[in-house]
C-alpha cells in the first residue's frame, strides 16, 4: 500500500491527460539495459508485524529503565520531563522543514529564537546558531573557524582532557584541510586552543586561566561544555571563551542510544559573519509586526557555494526545540536544582567508593557529575559481574582506548540513594 | 504570541524533581556562576498553551500540501514514531557494549543491507548525520582513494554540475578540493563536451545528483560516468533525488562509486523544523574499505560493530542518528522492494500530471517528462516574481514550492508533489497555480501584497541583517 491514495482508476486519468499509456514509459531516460533490475529484500511487513518484529529487536537492548544506570562519558542519563515528548511529536512541528518561508513558519522560527536566547543565557555568549549534528561536529567546526579567522595560523591544539571520539571527529574533519591537530602547548603558530570543561572525566579546570594561555599567545580560545554543569558553574563566555560547543543531549533530547544528539554552537557578536549553521533573527512585517527569520544566510551553502563558512544544511532542529522546552520547563530553579543534584549524589558516590578496598578516586580536584575510579580488577570485569545485578557501574575506559583498571562513574539527578548504596554494596563484592 | 519571559512568575517551574536523599557536599564559591541564567518560568500548563500556539504558526505535512522541491516532503508514518520510541531505542546508550546492544546492531544490519540491495552498492555506512555531511563522508572517501595511490597531489579538482545543491561545493572545499562548475545543455544535462575537457589527469571526482536539481534523468549518464572513470576519477552521486529511481535503476549498477541518502526525505524521517536527518553512505567496489563507522557486520553469534579496513574515521560520535535510522527502517520494512517501487512509479506521476495541469500558464523549464519534480518559473506577467507568485499560493493554504533553485533557471520555481498526494490535492494545488496565473494579470497586487492569510505577513529579511537581534 505504500501510503498511497492513487487507485487504478486515478492512475488512469492522470496518464490520459500526461498522453502517455503507462508509467513505464515516463522512465524511457533510465539506460534501457539497467531499467527495472531485480531487487532482492524479505517480504514486506504489514503494521502489526513491524511492530512486533521492533519490539522484539528493542526487547534485545539494555534500556535505561532497567538497571541501576551510572554509564555516562558522553550521554547522559537526565530525566526528560513528559512535556517533551507530547509537545514535539506535534505534528505542525515535527513535519515542516527547514523555515525558508517565514510566514509559515513562525512556529519553529519563535521556537529556536528562544533556543538561543536560552543557550546564551547559559553560556554567556552573545550568538548562537541553530545546531550542530552533534558536540563532536560542532567543536570540529569550531576548529576550522579558529583557523579561518586567525591570519596565517593553522594549527589547533587540544588540551589535555578532551574525549577520546571527539579527538577522532576533528582528526577526520581536518583530512582534506591544511590545517594541524596538536596536543600540548600553544605557540605563534596556533589559532585555537580547545578545553573541554568539565573534562570527559569530570575533572573541572580553571579555565580563565585557559584564556589567558589562548589571547596572550593570539589564539582563540575554545571551550566545549556539559550545558548541565553551567546550572553552577560558571559561564564559559564569562572566562573568556571565543567559542563555546556543547553536546546538548542532556537537555531533554534523551540518548538514543547515541543519536540524535545535539550540537549547540555559540561565539561572540564579532564573529557571527566566520559562524556556520543557521542563525535565526528578529524584525518586522510591513506592517510593523515582529516576527523571526533566517539570517546571515550569506554565509552559507546555498548562497555561498564553495566560499560557504560550512557545508551543513539539514541541523538538529527537532533536539534544539526539545532543549527549548527543557530549559523553559525547568526554568532557573529548576535547571539549578538538576545541577545541584547531580553535583551532590556524584560526590556522595565518590566518597562511599573511595572508601571501598582497593578502590581509589583517580579524579583529583574538583569534578562534576562524573569521576574515574581506580579499579582493583579490570574495569570490563567489574561491568560483566554487574550488569548481571541490573547495574551498569560506569563506563570501562578501556573502551575508548584507556586503562584497563579505570571505571568512568556518572551519577545525575535520576540516581536515587538506594541505587548509590546498591552499586557500593555491588562494588564490594567484585571478584 | 505569548513570550516565555512576559509571562514567567519567580519560582514557577513545570518539572517535578526528586529531593536531595544524600549529604550535601558544598559547591566552592570559586566554582559559582556569578550571574544566574535567566530563563522563563512558567507552570506546565503555560508551557503547554504557548508551545501548542507556537505548533499552530507553521504549515507542516500533518496540515498542508508541502510541494518543496528536492526535500520529498512526504506524508511520515505515525508508526516510525512509535518503533523510535521503544524503550531498548529510545533508552540505549551508545556504550552499553556490543553485547547489550544487539537489537540496535541487528537493526543497522539490516537497514545496510536494504539500502545496498536497493541502490547496487556492495557496503553502507548509517554514521553520516545528514545529506551534507554524507557527502563530506563521500568526498573524503575519493580522497584517500587517491591518496592510497600515491595521486591526491596531483589530483586536486572535483566536478560539479551548475544545476548542483549548494552543499556540494561547499562540500567540496570543506574536503580540501576545488570545485569546478560544469555547465549544462540545452535539454537539461550535463554538457558533456565541457565535462570532457575537464577529464585530465587533475580529476579527483565529480558530483553528480540524478535525476538532476531540475527533476530531470541524465540522459547521457553512462558516458559522464565512463568519461571520468577513464580520467581516472571517481562517481559520487549527491542521493537526495533517490524517491525517483527506487526499483526502477541502481545507482550501483550505472558505475556511481559513492552515494548518500537522505533517510529525511526518501526513508520519512520527519524534518523536525529543520532535523535530524540521516545521510546513510553505500559504496561499490573500488571504495567500500573506506567507508566511516564503526558499521555492523554479522558473526556467528550475532552482531558486531568495527570500523571498515581502510575507513576515513569517524564522522560524528557513535553509530548515526539512530533514532531516524529505526524510523527509516520500518519504513522500508514495511514496504519491501515492490512498495518501495510503487512510491517511485506514483512520484514521477503525481510530479508528471502536476506539471500538465500547470503547462499552458506554468510551462516547464525543460519539455521532457519529468521524475519526481520539476521546475518553472514565476516571471509570468510584467513585475510579477516567483517570490509572489510563492507568497500568494500561502492564501490558497499551500506551502510554496522550492524557490529561486536550481540557480541556472531564472525565477525558478521548483515543484515535488511526493508520491503520497492524492489525486485531487494535485488539482487543487493546480487550480490554485492558475487562478494565481490569472490574478497576475488582472489583479497582481493581490500577489504583491500576499500573504494576507497569515499572522505576520512579508517580514523584512536585509533588516534582520542591518540591524541583528539573535536572541529576547
Ligand atoms: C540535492 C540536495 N543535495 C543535498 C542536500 C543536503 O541534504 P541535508 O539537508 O540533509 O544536509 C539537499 C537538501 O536540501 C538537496 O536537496
Amino acid at each position: 500500500m505504500s501510503f498511497i491514495s492513487n487507485m487504478p482508476k486515478d492512475r488512469e486519468i492522470m496518464l490520459k491527460k500526461i498522453g502517455v499509456s503507462s508509467v513505464e514509459e515516463l522512465f524511457k531516460d533510465v539506460p534501457a539495459d539497467k531499467r527495472f533490475p531485480k531487487v532482492e529484500m524479505p517480504a514486506p511487513l504489514s503494521e502489526p508485524e513491524i511492530l512486533l518484529e521492533l519490539s522484539r529487536l528493542s526487547a534485545k537492548n539494555a534500556s535505561a529503565e532497567c538497571y541501576d544506570w551510572f554509564l555516562g562519558g558522553g550521554v547522559y542519563n537526565h530525566f526528560v520531563p513528559s512535556v517533551i515528548g507530547a509537545l514535539i511529536t506535534r505534528g505542525e512541528f515535527l513535519t515542516a522543514y527547514t523555515p525558508y518561508q517565514p510566514e509559515v513558519s513562525q512556529g519553529t522560527l519563535e521556537a529556536i529564537f528562544e533556543y538561543q536566547t536560552m543557550i546564551s543565557e547559559l553560556t554567556g555568549m552573545d550568538v548562537v546558531n541553530a545546531s550542530h549534528y552533534d558536540g563532536a561536529t560542532a567543536l570540529a567546526e569550531a576548529a576550522i573557524m579558529s583557523v579561518r579567522s586567525t591570519r596565517k595560523r593553522n594549527k589547533v591544539v587540544l588540551a589535555p582532557g578532551l574525549h577520546p571520539e571527539y579527538r577522532d571527529v576533528i582528526e577526520t574533519y581536518f583530512q582534506g584541510l591544511d590545517m594541524e591537530l596538536a596536543d600540548g602547548e600553544i605557540d605563534d603558530q596556533t589559532a585555537g586552543y580547545i578545553v573541554q570543561n568539565p573534562t570527559w572525566t569530570g575533572e573541572i579546570l580553571d579555565v580563565k586561566a585557559e584564556a589567558a594561555k589562548a589571547h596572550d599567545a593570539g589564539a582563540m580560545l575554545i571551550v566545549h561544555t556539559d550545558p548541565i554543569s553551567l546550572g553552577v558553574l560558571e559561564a564559559p563566555g564569562a572566562c573568556g571563551a571565543d567559542i563555546v560547543t556543547a553536546e546538548g543531549q542532556s537537555l531533554g533530547v534523551g540518548m538514543n542510544w547515541g543519536g540524535p544528539m545535539l550540537g549547540i554552537f555559540a561565539t561572540t557578536e564579532k564573529n557571527i559573519r566566520k559562524m556556520p549553521g543557521r542563525i535565526i533573527g528578529e524584525t518586522v512585517d510591513h506592517n510593523g509586526n515582529r516576527g523571526c527569520v533566517l539570517t546571515f544566510a550569506a554565509r552559507e551553502q546555498h548562497i555561498r557555494r564553495e566560499k560557504a563558512t560550512s557545508n551543513i544544511c539539514s541541523n538538529q532542529g527537532l533536539a534544539a526545540l526539545s532543549a527549548a522546552i527543557y530549559l523553559a520547563a525547568l526554568g532557573k530553579s529548576g535547571f539549578r536544582k538538576v545541577a545541584e543534584l547531580s553535583w551532590h549524589k556524584a560526590h556522595y558516590a565518590a566518597s562511599e567508593i573511595g572508601k571501598l578496598d582497593g578502590f581509589s578516586l583517580k579524579t583529583k580536584g574538583h569534578f562534576f557529575k562524573e569521576f574515574l575510579v581506580e579499579t582493583p580488577v579490570a574495569a570490563e570485569r567489574i561491568f560483566a559481574q554487574l550488569k548481571d545485578k541490573f547495574i551498569l557501574p560506569g563506563l570501562p575506559v578501556s573502551r575508548l582506548g584507556g586503562a584497563d583498571n579505570e571505571l568512568l562513574v556518572c551519577v545525575t539527578e535520576v540516581n536515587s540513594k538506594e541505587q548509590i548504596d546498591r552499586l557500593v554494596a555491588a562494588l564490594k563484592e567484585v571478584k | 504570541m505569548s513570550n516565555l519571559w512576559k509571562i514567567s512568575g519567580e519560582g514557577r517551574s513545570a518539572v517535578y524533581l526528586p529531593g536531595l536523599d544524600v549529604p550535601e557536599t558544598p559547591i566552592p564559591a570559586e566554582l559559582r556562576r556569578e550571574e544566574e541564567p535567566n530563563l522563563p518560568e512558567v507552570a506546565e500548563m503555560d508551557l503547554v498553551r504557548h508551545y501548542t500556539n507556537l505548533s499552530r504558526r507553521n504549515f507542516s505535512i500533518d496540515t498542508h500540501f508541502y510541494p518543496l522541491g528536492s526535500c520529498t516532503m512526504k506524508y511520515n508514518p505515525k508508526v516510525n514514531e512509535v518503533t523510535a520510541a521503544l524503550p531498548g531505542f529510545r533508552n540505549a546508550h551508545p556504550y552499553q557494549g556490543d553485547e547489550l546492544s544487539q537489537g540496535a546492531i541487528e537493526l543497522l544490519y539490516r537497514m545496510q543491507e536494504q539500502l545496498s540491495a536497493i541502490s547496487g552498492f556492495d557496503a553502507t555506512s548509517l554514521q553520516p548525520a545528514a545529506g551534507a555531511q554524507g557527502e563530506l563522508t563521500g568526498i573524503l572517501m575519493i580522497r584517500k582513494y587517491h591518496e592510497e595511490r600515491g595521486e591526491l597531489e596531483k589530483r586536486r579538482k572535483i566536478l560539479v554540475p551548475d544545476s548542483a545543491h549548494g552543499t556540494n561545493p561547499a562540500t567540496a572545499t570543506m574536503a580540501g578540493f576545488q570545485s569546478k562548475e560544469i555547465p549544462s545543455d540545452k535539454h537539461g544535462n550535463i554538457d558533456l563536451a565541457a565535462l570532457k575537457a575537464e577529464c585530465d589527469e587533475t580529476l579527483a571526482g565529480i558530483m553528480i545528483t540524478n535525476p538532476n536539481t531540475l527533476g530531470l534523468f541524465e540522459e547521457n549518464i553512462l558516458e559522464v560516468i565512463d568519461a571520468v572513470h577513464r580520467a581516472g576519477g571517481m562517481v559520487y552521486g549527491d542521493g537526495a533525488n533517490f524517491n525517483a529511481v527506487m526499483g526502477i535503476v541502481k545507482p550501483g549498477e550505472l558505475g556511481f562509486d559513492v552515494m548518500h541518502y537522505n533517510v529525511h526525505k526518501t526513508f520519512t524521517g520527519p524534518h523536525g523544523g529543520g532535523g535530524p536527518g540521516a545521510g546513510p553512505v553505500s559504496a561499490g567496489a573500488a571504495l567500500k574499505d573506506y567507508l566511516p563507522g564503526p558499521i555492523a557486520y554479522k558473526k556467528a553469534d550475532g552482531y558486531e560493530l568495527k570500523q571498515p579496513p581502510k575507513t576515513i574515521g569517524r564522522m560524528k560520535l557513535f553509530y548515526g542518528n539512530f533514532g531516524i535510522l529505526v524510523r527509516g527502517f520500518t519504513y522500508i520494512s514495511m514496504l519491501g522492494a515492490a512498495g518501495l517501487r510503487d512510491v517511485t512509479e506514483n512520484a514521477v506521476l503525481n510530479a508528471n500530471y502536476l506539471k500538465a495541469l500547470v503547462a499552458e500558464k506554468f510551462p516547464a523549464a525543460y519539455d521532457r517528462s519529468c521524475m519526481h519534480e520539476f521546475v518553472t518559473r514565476g516571471d509570468i506577467a510584467p513585475g510579477i516574481h516567483t517570490l509572489d507568485i510563492a507568497k500568494r499560493l500561502i492564501d490558497y493554504g499551500f506551502h510554496p514550492p522550492t524557490i529561486y533553485f536550481p540557480l541556472i533557471v531564472p525565477e525558478a520555481i521548483m515543484i515535488e508533489p511526493t508520491e503520497t498526494e492524492s489525486r485531487e490535492t494535485i488539482e487543487a494545488f493546480a487550480e490554485a497555480m492558475n487562478k494565481i496565473a490569472d490574478e497576475a494579470v488582472n489583479a497582481p497586487d493581490l500577489l504583491h501584497n500576499a500573504p494576507a492569510s497569515t499572522a505576520v505577513k512579508r517580514l523584512d529579511e536585509a533588516g534582520a541583517v542591518k540591524k541583528p537581534v539573535l536572541r529576547y
